[in-house]
């Protein structure tokens, strides 16, 4: 056991250091002198010149990783040059709220997605199990964006239940944060109760059919796409409900043209489905006693 | 047949015999019927496509101030929007995009995942190695937040979105060519071919290839599926289709600011993502199930 998560963490480096590659990369897809791409309506030759400076435009490509690099690991993301703050501490401030929406999607996902598995489980071939199927393959094909907007017409423009947009931090107020928050939080968990409810559909098939043992193929999509659909749903999730979270940051840093925050972003939501992935495979030789020995 | 008919045409009967696996896979599709629903809407969305110019009843891009946004009518079915220009026109003209965009990208993830895959599992050792960690890079960031990056750095177009999608979606084909070269490649077929002194790549291109072809086939459709919502995100983000040209995702954009007094405006467009992106995943289901052979 030792000797297999021995493997996988030291597998770990090689992709950590391509995903910086690949992430370093991204700067330099711009067209032209990236500096003064950078420096957008900026044209003061003062701060393409400190961008030139800051990024280390004018050395060569792997001083310019190395120094980039060097940065990162030292906790110094770069500099937001709209919002004049490093990126490190504007993604301190965002990431806990959509992590306050990603675990009540989360939450929401089990409510539904489990019951409605088990249900079509057991009663294989009835029309609960069509229900839940049908369901699930409404799930996995809804784009979450239009979801959003569909829920905010009928509860906060027909039925004035609940607000359109407009976050309310936990700390101030807890019943509007749930107001603000409950179906944004819907959008996110709807389409991961699917993927939740064709695996535990699936698992216990195998469970229930000893001599009709399926593979546990999971149609489509692994449990681990259930981090990543988290992550990318949550960026048209918060644009949608205007949620000052992680995904918010990011759309509003393409358009303001903030690279570095850009950059940042994808960094950190990569290291973030790293460390869960890892987590999970621990989690699994700690639980399948097989993988133990 | 007789045995005369038998002798008299024996290539025709090769031929069938060859044949009877992508036919069997056909007939057991056409015998679900949703997949055969989901095959039907996806034609008739291309052909709407191909043929939207024919088939609109207005311009899509034509703007009137005496039409904004009305709603539903003998005239419009599908109401007007901010601008005054037809709905139900947009919306076909908007397939368009959305299909162009997504058979695109995925051709373009095919085109380069594939290769990769092939050499990764075909060869083994340090490129498989080298390969694998990239690809575990790539799929480590999240496909929609991998595109929009790409997208943001490459300038916003129809064209800059399909080569960010493409590349976003990319990594899940070399992982799919991979695992399934490495189940093949040990099969007696491929030790056959290596025996009677085949070059690795014709047993990589002539022998390997077309029996993976399946796993690609209904790996290719779910990714369809997933590249018109990727393309609709970005089109809604406004990183996508540029305004005025119709995009289900622009539409919808357009559409969240008058909700309160146009909601016809946000219904058809995302109903058109919805009722494609349900079909490609029906079919992609109907051809996993059908091409599996465990299943009988």
């Amino acid at each position: 056991m030792l000797n297999f998560l021995g493997k996988r963490i030291l597998q770990l480096i090689p992709t950590l250091f391509f995903v910086s590659i690949l992430i370093f990369s991204l700067q330099h897809l711009l067209p032209g002198d990236p500096a003064l791409v950078m420096a957008g309506e900026e044209r003061d030759p003062a701060v393409i010149e400190q961008i030139r400076q800051q990024y280390r435009l004018d050395r060569p490509i792997p001083v310019q990783y190395f120094y980039w690099v060097k940065g990162v690991l030292s906790g110094d993301f770069g500099e937001s040059l709209r919002v004049k703050a490093p990126v490190l501490s504007l993604i301190g401030q965002k990431l806990p709220v959509t992590m306050q929406l990603a675990s009540m999607a989360i939450v929401i996902a089990f409510l539904i997605g489990i019951p409605a598995g088990i249900i079509s489980a057991v009663k294989k071939g009835s029309a609960w199990d069509y229900g839940a199927n049908l369901f699930a393959l409404w799930g996995i094909s809804t784009p979450n964006f239009w979801l959003g907007i569909m829920l905010i017409f009928l509860f906060s423009i027909e039925l004035g239940w609940l607000p359109a947009s407009g976050f309310v931090p936990l700390s101030e107020n807890w019943r509007a944060n749930l107001a603000s928050t409950i179906m944004p939080a819907f959008v996110l968990g709807n389409a991961i109760a699917a993927i939740l409810m064709r695996h535990t559909r699936s698992a216990m098939l195998q469970v229930l059919e000893s001599d009709y043992v399926r593979t546990a193929r999971a149609k489509g999509l692994s449990e681990r796409s259930v981090i990543l659909k988290l992550l990318s749903g949550a960026v048209l999730t918060e644009q949608i409900f205007s949620i000052p979270g992680f995904g918010k940051l990011i759309v509003d840093a393409v358009f303001n043209r903030d690279y570095a925050v850009v950059q940042g972003v994808v960094l950190v939501t990569a290291t973030i489905y790293i460390a869960l992935n890892l987590i999970a495979d621990i989690a699994y030789i700690l639980v399948n006693p097989r993988l133990r020995a | 047949m007789t045995d005369a008919a038998l002798t008299a045409f024996p290539a025709a009967d090769i031929d069938e015999a060859l044949e009877s696996p992508a036919r069997r896979a056909l007939r057991r599709l056409l015998k679900r019927k949703g997949a055969v629903v989901g095959l039907i809407v996806i034609v008739t969305f291309i052909l709407l496509a191909v043929f939207a110019p024919l088939v609109v009843p207005y311009d899509p891009i034509a703007t009137s101030w005496t039409l904004v946004r009305k709603p539903p009518s003998a005239q419009h079915w599908f109401g007007t929007d901010d601008l005054g220009r037809d709905v139900l026109s947009r919306v076909i003209y908007g397939a368009r995009a959305s299909l162009l965009a997504s058979a695109i990208s995925v051709g373009i993830a095919l085109s380069i995942g594939v290769p990769f895959g092939l050499l990764s599992g075909y060869r083994g050792g340090f490129i498989d190695a080298l390969i694998s960690r990239i690809t575990d890079a790539m799929l480590a960031c999240p496909f929609l937040i991998l595109a929009i990056a790409l997208a943001a750095f490459l300038g916003p177009s129809l064209g800059n979105a399909m080569i960010a999608i493409g590349i976003s979606a990319t990594p899940v084909f070399v992982r799919l060519t991979r695992g399934q070269v490495m189940s093949v490649k040990v099969e007696d077929y491929v030790e056959a071919a290596r025996a009677m002194g085949n070059p690795r790549w014709r047993i990589a291109l002539f022998h390997i290839l077309p029996n993976i072809m399946p796993a690609l086939l209904v790996q290719a459709t779910l990714s369809i599926a997933a590249a018109i919502i990727a393309e609709a995100a970005l089109s809604f983000l406004g990183l996508g289709q540029q305004p005025p040209a119709p995009s289900w995702g622009s539409m919808l954009n357009a559409a969240q600011r008058f909700l309160t007094n146009a909601p016809w405006m946000a219904i058809w467009p995302g109903l058109a993502i919805f009722v494609v992106v349900l079909s490609l995943n029906l079919v992609g289901d109907g051809l996993r199930d059908a091409l599996d052979p465990r299943e009988r």
